[in-house]
């Protein structure tokens, strides 16, 4: 968000962040509450977000990636598609980058070839599912089977809160191989059009332009080909997984935290109360600067981990605390805002509004609060 | 196909400073970017190339302060190399002295086509490709919607009021492309990492055979005398539904002669 003033990005940074703001600014913002009134995104914009690049980083050129991980290009990019001011269509569009980034790192060539490629163009459509109606916190315990009977697993189970779930090609999915606990865990694409696999939409409270889902596994043959690394290795690349999609989730927080800030100082200087601009009322003027303070340093601590994750850093702590304190910015923010606007912020079709309602889920899915803290606390050796 | 596109790269218009009270020009001293109005000349440049099945776009820049980031966004939409010149003594250069400078720049390349926008977002004098075709003496066609390609010479859709004319013309030519007629491709990831290694050549006047005081505030016939604020808007006629608010409407359109 700040591009201009930070030291860590380089000129390609800069260049990247003004193409992602154009296409954001023309393609996106316009249209997030049309998208939200009708519940998805349009499919065309996955195919013109894959011409620009977006879902590319951390995947082998080969597959049309970027041929680089750069956490820092991650972070100019997703702040600013969250200038949209809609957490449901960055749920959608990006599902690829929680649902691939273990075939990039387990798959062979060919799965990769298979599942990548149509995914870089935006023709096609990840999803990673992992929750399951018993539970998401307690990754260790899903109930999930999949069985193996010769050159394929037959796969019985139900995965909930699925983003993309409806969409989807493929699933990058969590189940049991072996025996109880972490050790039992094992991970595989699954295809959304394979023979037994169901799914049904969830009505949410936010994420409206996110399709969500259940989905059942019903018998279902998947090739052995389509395991992931080797059996029993699933919980470790789920948790390795978690780490990228917490920054991402930071950074999102942060920028929409920026967004509710934006929407609230220009009402602030506009709408007058009592003969005078609200923001000339020290009451408001202090919400502001609560609000810039919180943002100003989230976005440092984030771009600072970013950086120490391109260092080759890998600051899981540190990370799990930095979600924390961006949801808990992000919820502050989205409060203070609406407070500023008033019974604007009530309407449907206002940004704060849908904000808003995107809080919890910012501060639930990819590892809530509690289990934020409870993670770091033990990796401090508390 | 060679294609050589003019970009003008100018301060951000959503930031744009201030004017020098002395030159009443705009200050120059910001990052300049891509303007807006060129990126469609360089969209309908790279379709053309794409068209004809080869040949590449090149682009041609006069900017203070050797400014690059402009020439960068315009090589990472496709383009294949730029050209860019800039020195002090440019500083102060009209309309004319600009386009006699970016024709000199054009000559050397031998292009089929010379694409430029009709008028820059600051400058705004709309009078740059016409001066560049008078100085090459080459035809110009000005406010083109579409480009067609057939053999040596071109069909342009040239807008009008009413509607358009249809232009047949030889190449080599200079052709001035209206905003908004293409959808320009954003600049991609993979377009701005290929953009870091094209070639960028800089030139100053001299290298041109400019002599100092043939260009700059020296070599410019012309001067601003005076800068004024536009005026501001005049608020509009509010009229209150009764019933017949509709008749007025009529009526208030039909003495602007619009129906
Ligand atoms: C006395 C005086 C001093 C001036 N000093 C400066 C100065 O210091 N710096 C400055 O930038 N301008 C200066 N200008 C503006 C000057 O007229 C030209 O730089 C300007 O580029 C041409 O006019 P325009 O912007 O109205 O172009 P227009 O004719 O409106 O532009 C049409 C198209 O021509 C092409 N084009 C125009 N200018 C350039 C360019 N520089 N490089 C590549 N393509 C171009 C573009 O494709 C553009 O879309 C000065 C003008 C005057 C009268
Ligand atoms: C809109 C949306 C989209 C989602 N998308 C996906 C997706 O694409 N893929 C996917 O796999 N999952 C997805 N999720 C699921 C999300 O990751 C889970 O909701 C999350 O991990 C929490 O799991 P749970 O809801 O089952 O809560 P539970 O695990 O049942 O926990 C309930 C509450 O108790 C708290 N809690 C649990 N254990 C402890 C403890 N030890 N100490 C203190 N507090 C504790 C938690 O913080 C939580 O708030 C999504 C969720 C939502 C809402």
């Amino acid at each position: 968000m700040t591009t201009v003033s930070s030291p860590f990005y380089n000129d390609e940074h800069r260049a990247f962040a003004d193409a992602v703001r154009q296409f954001t600014e023309n393609e996106i913002t316009p249209f997030v509450h049309e998208w939200d009134v009708a519940g998805e995104v349009p499919r065309e914009l996955y195919k013109k977000a894959g011409a620009l690049g977006i879902f590319g980083d951390g995947f082998d050129e080969q597959y049309g990636g970027h041929g680089q991980r750069d956490p820092l290009l991650r972070m100019v990019m997703f702040q600013e598609l969250s200038r949209s001011g809609s957490g449901g269509v960055l749920a959608s569009l990006l599902s690829n980058y929680i649902g691939l980034p273990p075939i990039q790192k387990f798959g062979s060539d060919a799965t990769k070839a298979k599942y990548i490629t149509p995914c870089m163009t935006g023709e096609k459509v990840a999803a990673l599912a992992i929750t399951e109606p018993s539970g998401g916190s307690d990754v260790a315990r899903i109930k999930t089977t999949a069985r193996l009977e010769g050159d394929h697993y037959v796969v019985n189970g139900s995965k909930t809160f699925i983003t993309s779930g409806m969409y989807a090609h493929h699933f990058t999915t969590a189940v049991r191989t072996g025996g109880d606990g972490p050790a039992g865990v094992s991970m595989m694409v699954i295809d959304g059009d394979a023979e037994g696999v169901g799914r049904t939409s969830l009505d949410k409270m936010g994420w409206l332009a996110s399709d969500t889902a259940t989905l059942y596994f019903d018998d279902v043959k998947v090739p052995v080909e389509n395991l992931l690394g080797e059996e029993g290795a699933g919980f470790s690349m789920i948790v390795n997984n978690f780490n990228a999609e917490r920054i991402d989730m930071a950074a999102q927080s942060t920028a929409f935290a920026r967004v509710c800030f934006d929407e609230a100082l220009n009402w602030a200087r506009e709408r007058e109360t009592f003969g005078k601009r609200l923001a000339d009322h020290q009451v408001i003027r202090h919400k502001l600067v609560e609000m810039d303070r919180q943002i100003n340093a989230s976005q440092a601590w984030i771009e600072l981990l970013a950086w120490r994750l391109a260092q080759g850093d890998d600051p899981v702590a540190e990370i799990a605390e930095a979600k924390v304190n961006a949801t808990l910015t992000f919820e502050a923010c989205a409060r203070e805002a609406a407070q500023v606007l008033g019974g604007a912020s009530y309407l449907r079709g206002d940004t704060v509004e849908r904000l808003y309602r995107e809080v919890r889920v910012q501060a639930i899915g990819g590892g809530s609060e509690e289990i934020m803290r409870d993670l770091a606390s033990r990796q401090l050796g508390l | 196909m060679k294609v050589v596109v003019c970009v003008k790269q100018i301060p951000d218009p959503a930031d744009p400073g201030a004017l020098d009270p002395e030159t009443r020009t705009l200050k120059r001293d910001v990052k300049l970017i891509l303007d807006e109005s060129d990126s469609y000349g360089v969209e309908m440049g790279l379709q053309l190339v794409d068209n004809a099945g080869g040949g590449e776009v090149t682009l041609v820049s006069m900017a203070p302060n050797n400014e690059q980031s402009g020439l960068r966004t315009a090589l990472a939409m496709g383009a294949a190399s730029a050209t860019l010149i800039s020195d002090t003594e440019l500083i102060g250069s009209d309309a004319l002295t600009t386009a006699k400078v970016l024709a000199a720049a054009i000559k050397d390349q031998e292009p089929d086509l010379v694409i430029a926008g009709s008028e820059s977002s600051d400058g705004y004098t709309g009078t740059v490709p016409e001066m560049i075709a008078a100085v090459l003496d080459l035809p110009s066609v000005t406010a083109a919607k579409s480009i067609e390609v057939g053999g040596d010479a071109i069909q342009v859709q040239r807008q009008t009021d009413a509607g358009y004319d249809v232009v047949d013309c030889p190449l080599p030519a200079v052709i001035s492309v209206t905003a908004g007629v293409v959808e320009p491709r954003y600049p991609s990831f993979k377009g701005i990492m290929a953009a870091k290694s094209k070639p960028l050549d800089e030139k100053s006047s001299a290298d041109l055979g400019f002599a100092a005081d043939a260009v700059g505030w020296a070599g410019s016939g012309q001067e601003i005398v005076d800068v004024a604020e536009a005026p501001q808007r005049e608020a509009g006629e509010v009229i209150e539904d009764d019933g017949e608010a509709h008749l007025k409407i009529v009526e208030f359109l039909e003495n602007l002669k619009v129906i």
